[in-house]
């Protein structure tokens, strides 16, 4: 908070608050232009709209009114974006209305310079700001094709694409049937099914074995290290691809194509480098004495592993199985090429139907992913903490 | 121990010198370590190593040539290439194809060679169908002659030479591992028939393709060979050696059952045995020496061909040479390769380096909360994000219904932003960036900003100070992610299968075709060897900059 004293939040003269504020009101106001046929034309409006706006607020009404002017600003734009547009006018009448509220007072109070240090010149904090709205460009880049499908996954027609009755909010325009659809289809049923099947199976093929060799790693006196830890990671490395190639040949050779167990093999195969990852990771801060204790005081080797280190390295041991799940729960090159019809699971009917057929169903089922890598991502949010807890209580 | 005189080794509590002591729990520990390790190890050779490894071994392996005609790549062996092969390669060829098609293994031959010369499939189809009726000739002038040469049992008491004679054991085992190599299967067991060894002296072909015959029935047909009518082949067998004069006179002699029969064939007139023409007559693309080059130049069990094949090659008989121009495509594939996981590279490093770069410098709280909006993404399943991409770029698209109510874009003319490379790119960026983000972020939380602010006191400009202390610093950062996104990159297959159409497909693109719909799958395993030898490096790059030990997971 010291750094609010020094920097100086005064009002900024007209002469360069209005062209800044106009300036926003032009770009704003050339895209309500183009999409209304003249794009000069809205750039002129908003210009001088947004001018006068600034003008009466900063100028005429000042600072003690900014409250009831931020809402009259709010209700002028809403009220131009229904005439303009209908509904989804509305919305973002309402949201420009807010934003221009707030920029108004933003440039004219000066109260952009509020955390910044006060010696930058205009152009760095010209510079600071324009990085920031680059890094939200960015940010709206990673999250936006997430929440596009999720509405869409609600359309009551068969589009992959907004409807216009799902732009007017019109209740008809949204229904569950690609859930319905989702949920008594026998075939993507099936394939939920075989993931279920597959997934859980593979996943604890990976971590058994995982645990026990990140173990083995984690003691200083193991012979070929750096080799025995290349081979059990290359199949993160390889690409899927190849790895599907060589699995499809060497398992046909010996008969698993196309069989169940054929698949959780390649699953548990490609889930093994996140185990012993996390496993590793988490066993660096594992404390050898507290197993000589154990050892110490009559534990057996078996006891000890259950009761002394399992519960420690448990967090990491659960984190790098559900990286083992969601790799085989997401794969799909592999079981495209080593499973069989009888094993199809939810991603490669996806992909199937997205290479095909498209039908919004999918949209459905990506949102339901959607929810359950939420979900994943908590978990593991979790266990993280809780880990970094349990080391913290460890000595040494 | 100074207060010792005592100069012998150091005892532990057993009495065992402390030294060796030390030893033997140092190795029960590795031992331990080992035995903890084993099961897994073992685990990922089976599972994941093998395949790699028979992945490498096909892009090389050639067998079927050899397997498939055996006799005929023996006779090819010392051809010089000039013109047709004799007459002798033509009979050779007619044998291994008459027992090839009995199995049906000639067209999997065909294919395979169609591979390296267009036209040598249907070749092989059409000559398979005809090379029954090649030898019903013979069949029928033999049956002309006496009506016994119908009968099975007459040819099994020849050919075995009758009760109690010498047998020739290895003439059988010979056709037996004949049939083994055709069917790549092993068989053991009574066949019920064993050529004898006088007759097989005289009618050294007849009790060859006999022998392939029994075996065949016994083996694959699972019938009794005495009742079974032996194949065309064998009376063809049979003409060719009564061509043989020697063969007369060796007659003559003998006793064993159906030498009349025999003589009485030997006295009368046979059509001649002409293969070569019979051949020509079935498809005259026979008298072709293209297609005979490539049957000797594919006989050897392993081939380069594969890798010739994927880098544009090809074998000639001056050696090998590049392939006309229009043939290119792997070339072309594989640069297209390198060039889009370059682009998304740079493109992943354009986008990745702000973020990172905020969320390195912002505080905890906030930096914590849109790290989510990195996470989420990174933790969505592929296809979900490449379904939203492709909801949002085709031509009926969000982006493109937004830009049209814009009015940016004219209805009619909407943008095309699927289906090609700009496609691929934009969705691979997405999906890789998480890759970049977060290896570069764990490098730059580690930068000091005080650095910065020195920098700056000591009166760099804010550009020169982040481009001479904090850029630097930060490359690590920029290398691990780099190389991490080009390997995931070079080798994506699901991405560029669904939004990118034909111009923005990957070489895995092409590996994925060949295995599945033009069944090459020796291209598709050397197309893959290439791309894993390529990733191989990079990993071993990777290995060098950053350590696989420090690969780190969602942040």
């Amino acid at each position: 908070m010291s750094v609010m004293t020094l920097t100086p939040i005064e009002k900024k003269p007209l002469s360069f608050a209005l062209p800044v504020i106009g300036a926003a009101g032009a770009f704003a106001g050339l895209f309500v232009g183009t999409s209304h046929g003249s794009g000069l034309m809205g750039i002129v409006v908003g210009a001088v709209a947004l001018m006068a706006l600034g003008f009466v607020a900063l100028q005429v009404l000042g600072l003690s009114m900014e409250k009831p002017v931020r809402w009259g600003i709010i209700a002028l734009f809403t009220i131009a974006g229904v005439l303009l547009a209908g509904v989804p006018g509305f919305v973002l009448g309402v949201l420009f209305g807010w934003f221009f509220a707030f920029f108004i007072y933003w440039i004219g109070e000066g109260r952009y310079r509020a955390n910044l240090a006060p010696y930058l010149t205009g152009g760095q904090v010209l510079w600071h700001y324009s990085f920031r709205v680059l890094c939200g460009a960015i940010f709206v880049f990673l999250i936006t094709p997430i929440l596009v499908v999720m509405p869409l996954s609600f359309n009551a027609e068969n589009f992959f694409t907004f409807t216009p009755e799902m732009l007017r909010f019109d209740p008809a325009g949204y229904s569950l049937k690609h859930y319905e659809d989702f949920f008594t289809s026998s075939g993507w049923q099936q394939a939920l099914r075989n993931s279920l099947a597959i997934a859980p199976v593979a996943t604890l093929l990976s971590v058994s074995f995982g645990t026990l060799a990140a173990i083995g790693l984690s003691s200083e006196h193991v012979p070929f290290r750096r080799a025995i830890m290349a081979i059990l990671i290359s199949p993160m490395i390889v690409p899927l691809i190849i790895s599907a190639a060589g699995m499809y040949f060497f398992y046909s050779r010996i008969g698993l194509q196309g069989t169940y167990m054929g698949v959780v093999l390649a699953h548990a195969a490609l889930g093994i480098p996140f185990v012993i990852i996390t496993v590793t990771a988490t066993l660096v801060g594992f404390d050898r004495s507290l197993t000589r204790a154990a050892a110490n005081m009559g534990a057996d080797p078996v006891t000890t592993f259950f009761r002394v280190q399992m519960p420690l390295i448990l967090p990491g041991v659960i984190s790098g199985g559900l990286f083992a799940f969601i790799t085989s729960f997401d794969e799909v090159v592999v079981v495209l090429f080593v499973g069989s019809a009888n094993q199809q699971t939810l991603p490669w009917r996806m992909f199937t139907g997205l290479r095909e057929q498209i039908s919004p169903t999918i949209l459905a089922v990506a949102t339901i992913l959607v929810a359950i890598s939420i979900v994943l991502l908590a978990t593991l949010e979790m266990l993280r903490r809780r880990s970094e807890r349990l080391r913290g209580m460890s000595p040494g | 121990m100074s207060d010792t005189s005592d100069t012998g080794p150091v005892l532990a509590a057993d009495g065992t010198p402390l030294k060796r002591s030390l030893r033997r729990a140092l190795r029960a520990q590795k031992m331990r370590a080992l035995a903890l390790i084993a099961p897994l190890l073992i685990f990922v050779l089976v599972a994941f190593i093998a395949p790699i490894a028979d992945m490498l071994f096909r892009s090389v392996e050639n067998q079927i040539v050899g397997n498939t005609l055996p006799m005929t790549v023996e006779e090819l062996r010392d051809w010089d290439g000039e013109e047709l092969p004799e007459e002798t390669t033509f009979r050779a060829l007619y044998f291994d194809l008459f027992l090839a098609s009995e199995a049906k293994e000639h067209t999997k031959l065909g294919s395979r060679l169609n591979y390296e010369e267009s036209g040598v499939s249907s070749l092989f189809r059409t000559t398979g169908r005809d090379v029954d009726d090649m030898g019903e000739v013979f069949q029928d002038a033999l049956e002309e002659i006496s009506p016994e040469f119908e009968e099975a049992q007459v040819w099994y008491d020849m050919m075995s030479g009758g009760e109690g004679a010498d047998s020739n054991e290895r003439l059988l085992s010979n056709q037996i591992g004949r049939l083994e190599q055709l069917e790549s299967d092993i068989y053991s067991g009574d066949v019920g028939f064993v050529p004898g060894a006088a007759i097989s002296d005289i009618l050294p072909n007849t009790a060859r393709a006999y022998s392939a015959f029994a075996a065949f029935v016994h083996f694959i047909d699972e019938d009794v060979v005495a009742e079974e009518d032996p194949w065309e082949a064998v009376y063809a067998a049979l003409a060719l050696d009564l061509e043989d004069p020697g063969t007369v006179t060796a007659l003559a002699t003998y006793d064993g059952p159906g030498a009349d029969i025999l003589r009485q064939a030997a006295a009368a007139e046979l059509p001649p045995v002409d293969m070569q023409t019979a051949f020509i007559e079935s498809n005259e693309d026979w008298s072709r020496v293209e297609y005979w080059e490539v049957i000797q130049t594919y006989s050897p069990p392993y081939t380069t061909g594969y890798f010739l094949n994927a880098v544009d090659m090809e074998k000639t008989t001056e050696g090998i040479a590049l392939r006309d121009e229009d043939e290119r495509i792997y070339g072309i594939l594989f640069k297209r390769t390198m060039f889009m996981s370059m682009m998304i590279t740079f493109s992943c490093i354009a986008l990745g380096y702000p973020i990172a770069w905020i969320l390195a410098n912002l505080p905890a709280r906030t930096a914590n909360l849109l790290m989510i909006l990195v996470l989420l993404p990174f933790w969505t399943s592929l296809l979900v994000r490449t379904s939203a991409w492709k909801v949002m770029l085709q031509q009926q698209g969000v982006i493109n219904d937004v830009l049209v109510w814009l009015g940016l874009v004219a209805d009619e003319s909407r943008l095309v932003m699927i289906n090609n490379q700009f496609g691929t790119i934009v969705a691979m960026t997405h999906i890789l960036l998480p890759f970049m983000i977060l290896p570069m972020y764990s490098v730059m939380q580690t930068i000091p900003p005080s650095y910065l602010r020195a920098a700056k006191s000591l009166g760099a400009t804010p550009f020169t100070a982040f481009r001479r202390v904090y850029f630097p610093q930060s490359v690590p950062g920029i290398g691990a992610g780099s190389i991490l996104v080009f390997i995931l990159a070079i080798g994506y297959y699901i991405t560029p299968e669904i939004v990118g159409g034909t111009t923005g497909t990957f070489i895995s693109n092409r590996i994925a075709y060949h295995i599945s719909t033009s069944l090459n799958w020796g291209l598709a395993a050397a197309l893959g060897s290439i791309l894993l030898a390529v990733v191989l490096i990079l990993y071993w790059a990777y290995d060098k900059i950053v350590g696989i030990d420090n690969v780190k997971l969602g942040g």
